[in-house]
């Protein structure tokens, strides 16, 4: 038997095994209808309402742009707040110390994380279909570009996502990183066009994996048409492969340098020292 | 034994340090300017039961983090199953358990999905004399937690979260084993199985163990030797009872004679009281002799550590002692 083999093998086991688990846990499954449910509501509310210079429903745009976010939201955040957790509560440490048990606790996580975004994607697809119009769901190349653009997604997101959560050492500081990202929401045209903004705005916005999930995801749903009123007056998928890839190539060189660091530093002290730190917060 | 040399027996004699589990020559460690560890050496032996004692902040965690390869040491000479602990792979990894403090992971999850889980990464490292890991059933009824096997580790209570994390860390059947303050939370009974079970390890399996304590009545049932560790060195190394003996040597003896009550403290406790008897026979009534226990020796010990005396009486019988 291969030890190598084994690990990922029980690493892929680990990921459906969290993933259950997530499922019939409460305050998860809350976690995460009630932001679809928030999203749902403001798209059904969006759903009369045009996108500018056009007859088309701007809460059917909204939809292909919230699960572009909803992917980069995933990928990067709930990620790095997964490594803080695990992080503070010994999982990881729990990880080192089982021979290959670092191999199984990251392809576990990415399992997991790939999961847990095909889910809310359809969380919020599934009931959306029911009252917006002007979707392609019926055509096979629109699934197609949904497909990769949701694989790239991971792939740009996740190991920027590793990153950040390996850096950030107490879970108050996820902050710094949430924050920004709300931010970037407002900036990336997720719920609207962003054609009037000023030319740096948009440069800023267009420097991060959201615009371009945004849009990826609105080029795989809506009609070609629709792609007169964005930036450039096209999809621009190379554009998009592009920065998505350039994210992607950043994560991959520094996620394992950083993931290493990190876990090489673990030890019982350092996450007694984080209890102890939970506990004066909680008081 | 007779010199016939067999065909196919190897006759290379094994190196001298062979039959050590852990070898630590004047392990030293500094944080920044502060010295935590002045060089601590010790040794021991295939199925020996240690017992690390020494106060708060005296390096004990960090000695034995160094050991389980979590953190790298500033000097010394280090050997735990035979390899450096900062250059151990993963194959020595699994040779070795790891039972911490302060466990609260895996919350969500079922303690027989973890124990399954954690138990395959094992399986690669079996060998003919040590399969690995431990079947889940089979481990779950040593620690008792088969009634709660399919209960979420969040639900489960202080000291069964406790028996969970030294099922994990057994459930590779390590051949070295480290428990961190092991019985913190549990109940008299559970200590109890928790102390057989420590038995059954290194007596049956020949785990060698190196426990941390704050319990010297369990550090005296559990251990085959004792090291005290205070202000970064080890002051005393030796089983319980030498160390009572050694270091406190004079016993307390009580009695009451007439409705009064008299305490004495003699070297020779049998001598005084065979004297004691001769001299009032029957009106010696509720005779006590109590020999110096484990904790007067600790106390003694640690005491004139702190109070710096490193050069007391104490220091030098306990030199001899190892000595021997």
């Amino acid at each position: 038997m291969n030890p190598t083999s084994v690990a990922v093998r029980a690493g892929l086991r680990r990921g459906w095994i969290e993933l259950r688990n997530t499922f019939t846990n409460y305050q998860d499954l809350w976690n995460y209808f009630f932001p679809t449910f928030v999203l749902l509501v403001a798209m059904f509310f969006m759903r009369g309402s045009t996108v500018p210079g056009t007859t088309f429903s701007l809460g059917a745009r909204t939809l292909p742009s919230a699960l572009g976010m909803g992917l980069a939201f995933g990928g990067m955040l709930v990620l790095a707040s997964q490594l803080v957790v695990d992080r503070e509560d010994g999982t990881l440490l729990r990880a080192k110390a089982t021979p290959n048990g670092m191999l199984g606790y990251l392809i576990g996580k990415i399992v997991l994380m790939s999961a847990m975004a095909l889910v809310s994607m359809a969380l919020q697809l599934i009931p959306a279909l029911f009252f917006l119009d002007g979707l392609r769901v019926t055509s096979a190349a629109a699934w197609f570009t949904l497909a990769w653009v949701a694989v790239l997604g991971l792939i740009a997101t996740l190991p920027m996502g590793a990153v950040f959560g390996s850096l950030i050492e107490n879970p108050r500081n996820l902050g710094l990183v949430m924050l920004p990202n709300m931010g970037l929401i407002a900036l990336s045209g997720i719920f609207y066009p962003i054609n009037g903004y000023p030319g740096w705005l948009q440069a800023v916005a267009q420097a991060f994996p959201i615009y371009w999930l945004g849009l990826g995801m609105r080029s795989a749903l809506l009609p070609d048409g629709m792609a007169a009123v964005e930036l450039g007056g096209s999809w621009r998928h190379l554009e998009m492969f592009g920065v998505l890839g350039i994210w992607a190539v950043l994560g991959l060189v520094l996620a394992p340098v950083v993931l290493r660091r990190m876990a090489r530093r673990e030890s019982g002290s350092r996450v007694a020292a984080r209890r102890e730190r939970a506990m004066q917060r909680a008081v | 034994m007779t010199a016939v040399e067999l065909p196919g027996v190897s006759q290379t004699p094994h190196p001298p340090d062979d039959d050590f589990v852990l070898d630590v020559r004047d392990l030293r460690m500094r944080y920044g300017s502060v010295d935590v560890l002045h060089g601590v050496s010790f040794t021991a032996r295939r199925g020996e039961v240690l017992a690390l004692l020494g106060p708060n902040g005296a390096g004990k965690t960090t000695t034995i983090e160094i050991l389980e390869g979590f953190r790298m040491r500033s000097a010394g000479e280090v050997s735990v199953l035979g390899v450096d602990p900062g250059r151990g792979d993963e194959r020595w990894r699994a040779r070795m358990g790891v039972v911490l403090q302060s466990w609260r992971d895996h919350g969500k999850w079922r303690v027989r999905d973890l124990l399954t889980h954690l138990g395959t990464f094992y399986a690669p490292y079996s060998t003919a004399r040590i399969p690995r890991p431990w079947p889940v059933t089979d481990l779950l009824d040593t620690v008792g937690l088969t009634a709660h096997a399919d209960k979420r580790v969040h639900q489960l209570s202080g000291g069964q979260r406790r028996r969970l994390d030294v099922a994990i860390g057994i459930v590779g059947r390590p051949e070295l084993l480290f428990l961190d303050e092991p019985t913190v939370g549990f109940d008299p009974a559970a200590r109890r199985e928790f102390h057989e079970l420590v038995h059954r390890l290194a007596d049956l399996d020949e785990t060698t163990i190196l426990l941390t304590t704050h319990d010297l009545d369990e550090a005296e049932k559990l251990a085959d030797r004792i090291l005290i560790l205070a202000g970064g060195r080890i002051i005393a190394d030796g089983s319980p009872d030498a160390l009572a003996r050694r270091v406190a040597g004079d016993a307390e003896i009580r009695w009451s004679r007439d409705g009064e009550r008299f305490v004495h403290s003699a070297a020779d406790a049998t001598r005084f009281v065979r004297d004691l008897l001769r001299e009032h026979g029957d009106s010696v009534q509720e005779l006590e002799v109590r020999r110096a226990s484990l904790e007067d020796a600790y106390m003694a010990l640690v005491y004139e550590q702190e109070s710096g005396a490193r050069t007391g009486a104490t220091a030098r019988v306990w030199q001899q002692g190892s000595d021997r």
